[in-house]
């Protein structure tokens, strides 16, 4: 804890500082970069790797399954219908799920007998299920919406608070970046998007927020009547109030991202493919994202955006011109 | 021991928190004991304890909506669809503005899964032929049913039909079938669908009576509406007897006139026609009047139940919509209970890594965290058991993992607020005043961003469906069972303990010690400086520091000027 607690006392007194907003060129040109990567590198991959729900077919659990291969599950879908792609995951320790294009009622019964033939277990130790291709449409089209009306809400919300419109530009360009580079990391790397992946996705926007909010106020803290001082300038004041939260937004971070990673991890390694490993999976990102887009995005935005206006422009000129 | 004003106001909340606790804790004890449908542990939703849920969603033309209404409707249908088949516990909601959730506990037999995804469909078709007499009749208002003597006919003919009740609809391909057709026993597959354009052979709905119909002449949807009353004579005077009114849109009007007219001059069974529901003859009135204005009236040996139930089946079946399956999901109860099984270990690491870290971090003033978050679990535990049955919420897989991320957020929100104090002892001040002024201002800012997380819920929860609800609603609940515990125990806590020598002393393990904080402003003006920090910058350092004096600092500044 020492080092840790040295390390915010010199953060907060501003005996040692880290130059956010100096180069925030820099910044904006790794922030385009990202971005520009997030959009080229799903298309090249050949689009994003859409789950059952969004394409529709058909889903198969066999449990009892313990150890046995899962290429069995394979062959006995080809012994019913050939020339279907089929994929298989374990789920859970002794169960497989496996999805197929959608079939037919006969077909589908086959498949299960089929299966439950290859595995040796009781054939109503085989689900079967299907969804539609719309179920996963439908949800993520009423996710977009709540994603707007969000966005819309907590812009009015932020712009009220902190009684700037600029400040809630700059949350909001960060959360649209976080979003961005969240889908982008999906799309790149195919993980599988599910209406769970699409809720720890829309989860993002409030943590996201709620990061840059905590930042923001000692901002706001910082820079209240920095035109009439002698001393610093806004974009210095802003700089400070980032390093002063530094400690903070890295702890609460860790924090955060903790039990995010205790669900990617039980979800991962115990249950497999599932709705706990999709939600926390695109939390995980998001928030990583988060913490980094409050800092290095969305505060030397609002100083780029502020530090301009004649007032702090025309004290920061007599303060520069003074030393 | 004195109590001073900071540590009873403290005590007051801690107090006012442990009962607001333990009245919701008694409630449901109070609603378990009495036998009501409360229970101990919060319900679970089918995910956490296996069964298969169907989402079904509407077929609706083109450019029309389904109303609220309708949909009311169709859960009323659905539920009674399954209830029949004897499954119970069966869950049938609407799920945002227009999908039905459909979820049973266990598997289901194939037989209910076809009932329940197949659309109801309400025909009339002309009767041909049938084992049975009519029991009801239909005419204008005031007419009264004569049940008249069963007739059975099967003449066999090969000239092809002219109009819907033509004999010649009957081959004898069909006449063996019907003769052969036993309604005691299962003759029709679940959610099979019949040809509109063909003749049926079908039994009643109790199973008494077979027929052979001709093809479908008025569907269901023509139906304006129904309703069930007892009949008036013709001076206008009430009778006993119970009726089932129906009207038709101008669509129904039109074919139930032409269907009137040719029906009526017929013999018993062909003056009959039959109404169906799912491919089951529901009525099959005799024809006693030629009805051009559409309003029908049903009678016979109605009671207010019977003519009640009729009414309501003419009235469901004849629901413009029919629903497509989006989505059917089987969890057998034992991944049911390895998920719920996953999810509670992952909770309990998640809580363990964020103790270990906040005792890294915070040392002694884990101990707070630790408190805050258990004191928050309870009432998470509490409120959603409470939910769960006074509210039929049902906590799923996404609920449990909506559970799981408010441990990070909640745990923030304490964060925020030490950083804020230790802030304001690296400003010098002592503890307790630290705690007081920090709070202000931390206050302020776990308000607004936990309003922001709010926000998301509320918007996520009202605008979508399914898992992303579940997910929302317990990241909601969970976001003001934070503010709670921050405002009712944290606060109060550090009050408490700031009040304490450990605490107050700053003890390197207290995890407010001024020396490891540096606080750099040891009393009156004096600012320690760090030796990098150049003569230029010093002298602007002080020049500040002067401008941001207290009034008081001023003034003492002034009186040690005035003593030199």
């Amino acid at each position: 804890m020492s080092k840790f607690s040295e390390l915010g006392n010199a953060l907060y007194s501003g005996t040692r500082s880290i130059d956010f907003i100096g180069r925030r060129k820099v910044w904006y040109a790794i922030a385009a970069v990202m971005v520009a990567l997030s959009v080229i590198l799903p298309i090249a991959r050949g689009g994003y790797n859409l789950g059952i729900e969004f394409k529709g077919g058909s889903e198969f659990r066999v449990s009892g399954v313990s150890s046995q291969p899962l290429t069995l599950a394979t062959d006995a879908v080809h012994t019913v219908v050939s020339n279907v792609d089929v994929s298989v995951t374990k789920v859970g320790t002794d169960a497989i799920r496996i999805q197929t294009a959608q079939m037919k009622d006969v077909q589908s019964e086959g498949v299960r007998q089929a299966l439950a033939k290859a595995y040796h277990v009781a054939s109503n130790a085989v689900a079967s299920s299907f969804v539609g291709p719309n179920w996963g449409a439908d949800v993520t089209a009423k996710a977009l919406t709540g994603l707007i009306v969000f966005i819309a809400l907590a812009a009015v919300l932020m712009a009220l608070y902190f009684r700037t419109l600029k400040m809630s530009l700059a949350a909001i360009t960060s959360l649209a970046h976080d979003l961005v580079i969240t889908a982008g990391i999906y799309g790149a790397l195919g993980f599988e998007v599910t209406p769970a992946a699409v809720i720890g996705f829309l989860t993002i926007l409030g943590y996201s927020l709620y990061d840059t909010v905590v930042v923001f106020d000692k901002i706001r803290e910082n820079t209240f009547e920095v035109e009439f001082s002698e001393t610093t300038t806004f974009g210095r004041q802003v700089n400070l109030a980032i390093n002063q939260t530094l400690v903070r937004s890295i702890n609460t971070s860790v924090v955060a991202v903790l039990p995010v990673a205790a669900i990617l991890f039980i979800g991962a390694t115990l249950l497999g493919a599932g709705t706990l490993r999709d939600i926390s999976l695109a939390l995980f990102i998001g928030i990583i994202v988060g913490t980094y887009s409050t800092i290095f995005i969305a505060a030397p935005m609002y100083s780029h955006l502020r530090e301009g206006e004649p007032k702090y422009a025309k004290a920061a000129a007599k303060v520069n011109a003074a030393n | 021991m004195a109590v001073s004003g900071v540590t009873k106001s403290a005590r007051r909340r801690l107090v006012w928190l442990g009962a607001m606790i333990v009245s919701i804790a008694a409630l449901i004890g109070i609603g378990v004991a009495t036998g009501s449908s409360a229970t101990l542990t919060p319900k679970l939703a089918l995910d956490l304890e296996g069964g298969t849920s169907i989402i079904l969603s509407p077929v609706v033309a083109e450019g029309t909506v389904v109303s609220e209404k309708e949909l009311q409707q169709a859960v009323g249908i659905i539920r009674q669809r399954v209830d029949s088949t004897g499954v119970s516990e069966a869950q049938v909601s609407t799920q945002g503005n227009n999908n039905i959730v459909v979820s049973i506990p266990g598997k289901p037999d194939d037989n209910t899964l076809k009932l329940i995804r197949s659309s109801a469909k309400l025909e009339f078709r002309a009767v041909i032929a049938t084992n049975s007499g009519a029991t009801t009749s239909v005419g204008g208002n005031g007419s009264s049913a004569s049940p008249s003597a069963s007739a059975k006919s099967g003449t066999k003919t090969s000239a092809s039909p002219t109009d819907a009740s033509d004999l010649n609809w009957v081959t004898p391909a069909l006449q063996a079938k019907f003769d052969a057709l036993d309604c005691s026993k299962q003759f029709r597959e679940p959610g099979q669908v019949d040809d509109p354009a063909q003749p049926l052979i079908t039994c009643d709905s109790s199973g008494y009576a077979k027929y052979i119909l001709g093809p479908v002449e008025i569907s269901g949807s023509d139906i304006a509406n129904a309703t069930s009353g007892t009949t008036t004579t013709s001076t206008g005077a009430q009778t006993n007897n119970w009726a089932v009114n129906l009207s038709f849109n101008d669509k129904g009007t039109k074919a139930f006139s032409a269907v009137t007219s040719r029906l009526y001059p017929l013999t018993d069974p062909r003056n009959r026609f039959a109404v169906t529901l799912d491919g089951y003859v529901i009525t099959a009135p005799a024809t006693q009047a030629v009805i051009t204005n559409g309003d029908a009236q049903i009678t016979g040996n109605f009671d207010q139940i019977s003519s009640k139930s009729l009414a309501d089946s003419l009235k469901y079946g004849s629901l413009p919509i029919s629903f497509q399956v989006q989505s059917q999901e089987n969890i057998s109860a034992t991944l049911g209970t390895e998920q719920l099984a996953s999810g509670l270990l992952a909770g309990l690491i998640g809580l363990i890594l964020v103790v270990i870290y906040s005792v890294f971090q915070y040392r002694g003033l884990a101990v707070v965290t630790i408190g805050s978050l258990v004191i928050a679990a309870v009432i998470a535990y509490v409120v959603i058991a409470f939910l769960s049955w006074r509210n039929g919420f049902r906590l799923s897989l996404s609920g449990v993992a909506g559970l799981i991320v408010a441990i990070g957020i909640t745990a923030d929100s304490f964060i925020v607020y030490f950083e804020r104090v230790r802030d304001e002892l690296r400003d010098g001040r002592p503890l307790n005043a630290a705690v007081e002024s920090g709070w202000k201002r931390a206050i302020r800012t776990i308000i607004v961003s936990d309003g922001v997380s709010l926000l998301a819920a509320v918007v996520l929860f009202t605008l979508t469906v399914g898992s992303v609800q579940g997910f929302a609603y317990t990241l909601g609940l969970t976001t003001i069972i934070d503010l709670a515990v921050v405002m009712l125990f944290t606060h109060p806590m550090l009050q408490i303990l700031a009040q304490t020598r450990f605490f107050a002393s700053g003890h390197p393990w207290s995890g407010f010690d001024s020396k490891a904080l540096g606080a750099n402003y040891r009393g009156r003006m004096e600012f320690k400086t760090s030796a990098r920090v150049t003569e230029t910058k010093k002298a602007k350092a002080s020049k500040e520091a002067t401008k941001r004096q207290t009034l008081a600092e001023r003034k003492a500044a002034q009186q040690a000027e005035g003593d030199n």
